[in-house]
C-alpha cells in the first residue's frame, strides 16, 4: 500500500514573528522552520500503518525545494521512503484551493490509497487544505483524529466531537485522515538515520509534471495586509485586605470584563 | 520556559552540514525530553539515570564515531555535537557516553580481537551493556606510568592485582577496559563483572557528577582468560589514544555547559529587577554577559576547527589539549560568573548553574588536569619535558 503524507514546513513553535517592512508578510531571515508538527503526527501514523501493513511512506508538499532539510529530517529519517516537493513560482501567491490541487495531484500521479496529514499546519491555522484534497480526489475524510487503525482495505478513526464525546467512524480506504494531537508519540530519529535518510529521493516537480498550469492554481483569496495583534495591556494588582480584594474583583469581573 | 536554542553568534551552524545540524537538533530535543527533567533530582540524590543507557544506544549516542559492530558509524563533529547537546544537560551524562564510546568502545573496537569485538561492541552501542576504563590509581593520577597494577602470565590464564580510582561508570560496568603492566609494559585487559577477586565499590560525598557513578575498581588475585588481553597495543600509546578521543568530546561538552550558563544568566538578567529595572539593563552585567558570548564564540570554533582535523586525519594531540584545557576553563569561568549574574538564587538547584559549575570542577581534572595540558602544550613550544 503506498501511504501519502502531506507536510507543510512552518516556523518552530517559539519562533517571534515580525511583519515585514512592507507589511506583505513575515520576516524570514533567523526563523528555524520545521515541519508543522500535527504533520508530525501524520508521518508517525503513517509510518506505524506502512510497518504494520507494508508498503511504502511518500511525503508530499508543496512549497520551495529548500524545504527537502525539513522532510529529510523530520520524515525521511523517521521511516518514510521517499518525497515530492512541488515547487513552482505560481505557487507563491496561491491559497489554500490551489496548494489542495497541487497536494491531490501529486497523490494520484503515485496511485496512493491512503493519506494522512495534520489537522492544520501551525502558521496560517487555515485547516482548509486536508479536507479540500479529500474533495478533489473523490475521497471522504475524517478531521481531528485521534485514533486510527487500518486492516489494509477498511479504517476505523476515532474523533473528539467535544464535550467528551468520541466519534468512531469506519468506512473503507481510500480516505484522508488529518491528526489531532494524541494520535500518537512522533518517534525520534535515530542519528544513524539522519545519515541515510540524505541519500532517501527526493523529486523536485513543477507544476507541468503534474498536468497543472498557473491557471489552474490561481488563488480566489488574496492575503492584502499583515499586522501584529495589540500588545497585551500590564495587568492590575488589586491592594488591601482579602475581604477589599475579593469584593474588587467581584465588582471588576461583573463591570468591566462582564463575565459574571 | 522556553526551550534552550543554542548560541550561534559567528554562523557556526554554516560550517555544518545539513545532517550534522539535524543530528545537533535531535539530541537537543532529546535531551530537553528525557534529561532536563529528571537531572535535578538525580543530581540532588546522587544517583545516575540508569534507564538512560538503552535510550542513548537507541538514539546512537553511544560509540557514535566508531564504525561496523552495530556502532552508528557518524562523523567526528556529529560526535562532537552529540557531547556539546548532552552536556549542555549534564557533564555526568556526557561523562557516561565518552566513557562508553572513548574509552572502553574505542579500544576494544582499535586493539582489541574479532571476538572481542563481536562480544562487546554491539552489546555496548546498544546500551544494554556498560562499560568502564580504569587507568587512574589511587597514587598515580597525571603520571599513570607508575602505575602498581599488575598482571602475571600464569600460562593458561593472566593474574591481575592493584585497584584503579576515580573510575567513571565502574560499579555500573559490565566490562572495565584496566589498564596495568605485563613483565613491565602496559597492557590493557578486559576485566567482566562477576569475576572472582574483583568489586567496584562507588566513590560517595562528591560535591561534583553527583548525576554519575564514580567507583573503585579492585582486583585481588582475578584470574583472566587469555582472551580477555586486548592484544593490539603496548605502552602508554593505548590509555592516551582513548582518552585523546574521549579529550576531544570534552572540547564540545564543555561548550554544551558554558551555553546552559550562558542561557540561564541571560534570562535571569533580563526579567530580575534591582532598583526598578532588569539587572541587565547595568554595564557591570552586559559585561558579564558579553565577555560569556565572547569565550563561548571562540571555543566554539576550537571545537568545530578540532572536528574537521579530526575527520580529515590531520589532528595531533596537543591540538586536542588546547582545546580541552580552553573550553573547560573558560566554562568553569562562565558558569561562576553565570552564577554571580543570579545572585543568591544562583546556589539553588532551581537553576541549573551551580551545578554546571560543581561538575566543571571535576571536567577541569579529569582527563588531563589543565596544569598537565599546559605542560603538553610547553613541550611542544619548546621541546623540553617538564612532566618528569
Amino acid at each position: 500500500m503506498k501511504i501519502g503524507v502531506c507536510v507543510k514546513v512552518a516556523p518552530d513553535t517559539d519562533t517571534r514573528i515580525k511583519i515585514s517592512g512592507d507589511g506583505a508578510g513575515i520576516e524570514e531571515s533567523g526563523i528555524k522552520w520545521i515541519v508543522s508538527p500535527y504533520d508530525s503526527f501524520g508521518i508517525e501514523e503513517a509510518v506505524q500503518t506502512q510497518e504494520a501493513q507494508g508498503g511504502e511512506v511518500i511525503l508530499f508538499s508543496a512549497g520551495p525545494k529548500d524545504w527537502q532539510t525539513q522532510l529529510r529530517a523530520g520524515g525521511l529519517a523517521v521511516g518514510a521512503e521517499r518525497a515530492v516537493i512541488v515547487d513552482d513560482p505560481a505557487l507563491a501567491g496561491t491559497d489554500p484551493l490551489g496548494i489542495a490541487r497541487v497536494l491531490a495531484a501529486g497523490i494520484a500521479s503515485e496511485g496512493c490509497e491512503l493519506v494522512f496529514t495534520g489537522k492544520q499546519a501551525i502558521d496560517d491555522d487555515n485547516v482548509q487544505v486536508p479536507a479540500m484534497v479529500a474533495e478533489l480526489l473523490g475521497w471522504p475524510h475524517v478531521s481531528f483524529v485521534t485514533d486510527f487503525s487500518t486492516d489494509g482495505s477498511t479504517f476505523t478513526a476515532t474523533r473528539n466531537v467535544g464535550g467528551g464525546t468520541q466519534e468512531v467512524v469506519t468506512g473503507s480506504l481510500p480516505v484522508v485522515i488529518t491528526a489531532e494531537r494524541g494520535l500518537n508519540t512522533p518517534r525520534y530519529a535515530k542519528l544513524p538515520a539522519i545519515m541515510k535518510a540524505k541519500r532517501k529521493k527526493v523529486d523536485v516537480k513543477s507544476l507541468g509534471d503534474l498536468d497543472l498550469s498557473a491557471d489552474d492554481i490561481t488563488p480566489a483569496v488574496q492575503l492584502t495586509n499583515f499586522s501584529l495583534p495589540p500588545e497585551r495591556p500590564a495587568g492590575r494588582k488589586l491592594e488591601g485586605d482579602v475581604d477589599t480584594m475579593v469584593q474588587e474583583l467581584v465588582r471588576l469581573l461583573r463591570e468591566e470584563a462582564k463575565v459574571i | 520556559m522556553a526551550r534552550f536554542q543554542g548560541l550561534d553568534f559567528y554562523n557556526i551552524d554554516d560550517l555544518l552540514t545539513e545532517e550534522e545540524r539535524a543530528i545537533r537538533d535531535t539530541v537537543r530535543t532529546w535531551v530537553d525530553d528525557n534529561v532536563m527533567p529528571i537531572i535535578e533530582q538525580h543530581a540532588r540524590a546522587g544517583t545516575f539515570p540508569t534507564h538512560l543507557p538503552e535510550r542513548m544506544g537507541e538514539m546512537g549516542f553511544l560509540g557514535a564515531n566508531l564504525q561496523g559492530y552495530g556502532c552508528p558509524g557518524l562523523s567526528n563533529i556529529a560526535y562532537g555535537l552529540i557531547c556539546q547537546e548532552l552536556e549542555r544537560g549534564d557533564s555526568g551524562i556526557r561523562s557516561f557516553a565518552s566513557v562508553q564510546g572513548s574509552l572502553v568502545m574505542y579500544p576494544i573496537h582499535a586493539f582489541g580481537t574479532e571476538e572481542q569485538k563481536e562480544r562487546w561492541l554491539p552489546a555496548l552501542a546498544s546500551g544494554k551493556a556498560i562499560g568502564c576504563f580504569g587507568l587512574t590509581e589511587p597514587d598515580h593520577g597525571s603520571n599513570p606510568s607508575g602505575m602498581v597494577t599488575r598482571a602475571e602470565d600464569r600460562g593458561d590464564h593472566y593474574l591481575l592485582n592493584g585497584a584503579k580510582m576515580w573510575i567513571t561508570n565502574g560499579t555500573l560496568a559490565d566490562v572495565a577496559v584496566v589498564w596495568a603492566k605485563l613483565d613491565g609494559v602496559i597492557r590493557g585487559f578486559l576485566v567482566e563483572r562477576g569475576m572472582e577477586g574483583f568489586s567496584a565499590p562507588e566513590m560517595h560525598g562528591k560535591h561534583s557528577l553527583r548525576a554519575s557513578v564514580t567507583s573503585e575498581l579492585v582486583f585481588d588475585n582475578v584470574k583472566l582468560p587469555k582472551g580477555n588481553l586486548l592484544p593490539g597495543v603496548k605502552g602508554l600509546r593505548g590509555p592516551f589514544s582513548c582518552l585523546n578521543n574521549a579529550r576531544y568530546g570534552i572540547a564540545w561538552g564543555a561548550m554544551g555547559s558554558a551555553m546552559a550558563c550562558y542561557d540561564a544568566a541571560r534570562r535571569y538578567a533580563i526579567e530580575r529587577e534591582q532598583f526598578g529595572k532588569p539587572i541587565a539593563s547595568y554595564q557591570l552585567v552586559q559585561n558579564k554577559l558579553a565577555w560569556m558570548l565572547r569565550e563561548i564564540t571562540k571555543g566554539q570554533l576550537l571545537a568545530w576547527r578540532l572536528g574537521r582535523m579530526k575527520d580529515d586525519g590531520t589532528l595531533f594531540h596537543e591540538q586536542v589539549s588546547l582545546a580541552k584545557m580552553n573550553n573547560v576553563d573558560v566554562a568553569l569561568q562562565i558558569a561562576r560568573v553565570a552564577r554571580d549574574v543570579h545572585g543568591a538564587n544562583g546556589i539553588l538547584d532551581e537553576y541549573p548553574v551551580m551545578r554546571h559549575m560543581a561538575n566543571l570542577e571535576s571536567v577541569y581534572t579529569y582527563e588531563g588536569t589543565h596544569d598537565i595540558h599546559n605542560l603538553i602544550l610547553g613541550r611542544w613550544i619548546t621541546g623540553i619535558q617538564a612532566f618528569h
